[in-house]
């Protein structure tokens, strides 16, 4: 390796600076500890390795987590990521959280959407997002946590952009069921949780 | 369509989350914009799904565990 004691501290600071954030992404790609911190060290292993193609240093973040991101798709190609048609066109109808909570019987709350989204756990989300079909959950994470465009999600999965359009609808859709789901579990809707039937 | 001409409740439902992540054309998004400013129940929606949006997005923050710590620190020492 050419990189030379400077860029070992600057390498060294930023990896640290942005582990949390790095494993944090992990978790929710891979939604388990142990693959988690395996795609972190490949990851920094690979980013180590071409520090020296890097030629804006004020670009690191974004780099190493598109490397977090390659790293993750090339390694997961061929499992689960491609194979969601039957998922993406089984007709279920868009599911909104929005709505659910504009009811007529929940309306009598001031805010009712204020009231779940102050209630509303982190674990309740990382639930939601580990439920998610690895494909679905992919998306989800490329869009929502990281802030990929549409076009980089379509390029670096090596599909058209319409499918990321249809995906990451139907993602949030699977997504915000769940979280009402969630809430409705725990008594955090106002409804009656026991007695009401969960579909649309 | 151009920006001038107003849409309705149902079409700016349809396309908000796109509108959200910045992937309608330009002229829509004044469309949104507009409507926005006009419609009390869109707005209340779409401040929702930017609120729900922000606790996704927090949910990729996270501690290193220890292990991993420790490992990191382990590769640091190679390079």
């Amino acid at each position: 390796m050419s990189n030379d004691a400077g860029d070992r501290a600057f390498f060294e600071a930023e990896t640290q600076r942005l582990l949390g954030r790095l494993y944090g992404v992990a978790l929710r790609l891979t939604g388990n500890q142990a693959d988690a911190e395996d795609l972190v060290s490949e990851t920094t292993v690979k980013a180590w390795s071409k520090l020296g193609q890097l030629q804006d240093r004020q670009s690191f973040p974004k780099w190493v987590f598109r490397i977090l991101t390659n790293t993750f798709i090339s390694n997961r190609r061929g499992a689960h990521l491609e194979c969601t048609t039957s998922l993406e066109e089984d007709g279920e109808q868009r599911f909104s959280l929005f709505e659910k909570l504009h009811q007529p019987f929940l309306l009598w709350w001031s805010n009712p959407e204020q009231e779940l989204l102050n209630k509303l756990l982190r674990e309740d989300i990382e639930r939601a997002l580990d439920d998610l079909p690895e494909s679905f959950r992919t998306i989800v994470v490329l869009v929502d946590i990281e802030g990929y465009a549409y076009g980089e999600v379509a390029e670096n999965l090596g599909v058209p952009i319409g499918t990321v359009r249809s995906r990451l609808s139907r993602a949030r859709s699977l997504l915000q069921r769940s979280l009402w789901e969630q809430a409705r579990t725990a008594g955090l809707t106002g409804g009656s949780p026991a007695k009401e039937v969960l579909h649309d | 369509m151009t920006e001038g001409e107003k849409i309705r409740c149902e079409e700016v439902i349809a396309h908000l989350l796109s509108y959200l992540d910045g992937e309608v054309d330009d002229t829509k998004r004044v469309q949104i914009d507009r409507h926005l400013e006009e419609c009390r129940g869109c707005f209340s929606r779409a401040e929702f799904e930017k609120a729900l949006r922000d606790k996704v997005r927090q949910a990729g923050d996270a501690s290193p565990s220890p292990s991993l710590q420790e490992r990191i620190k382990a590769l640091m020492k190679q390079f």
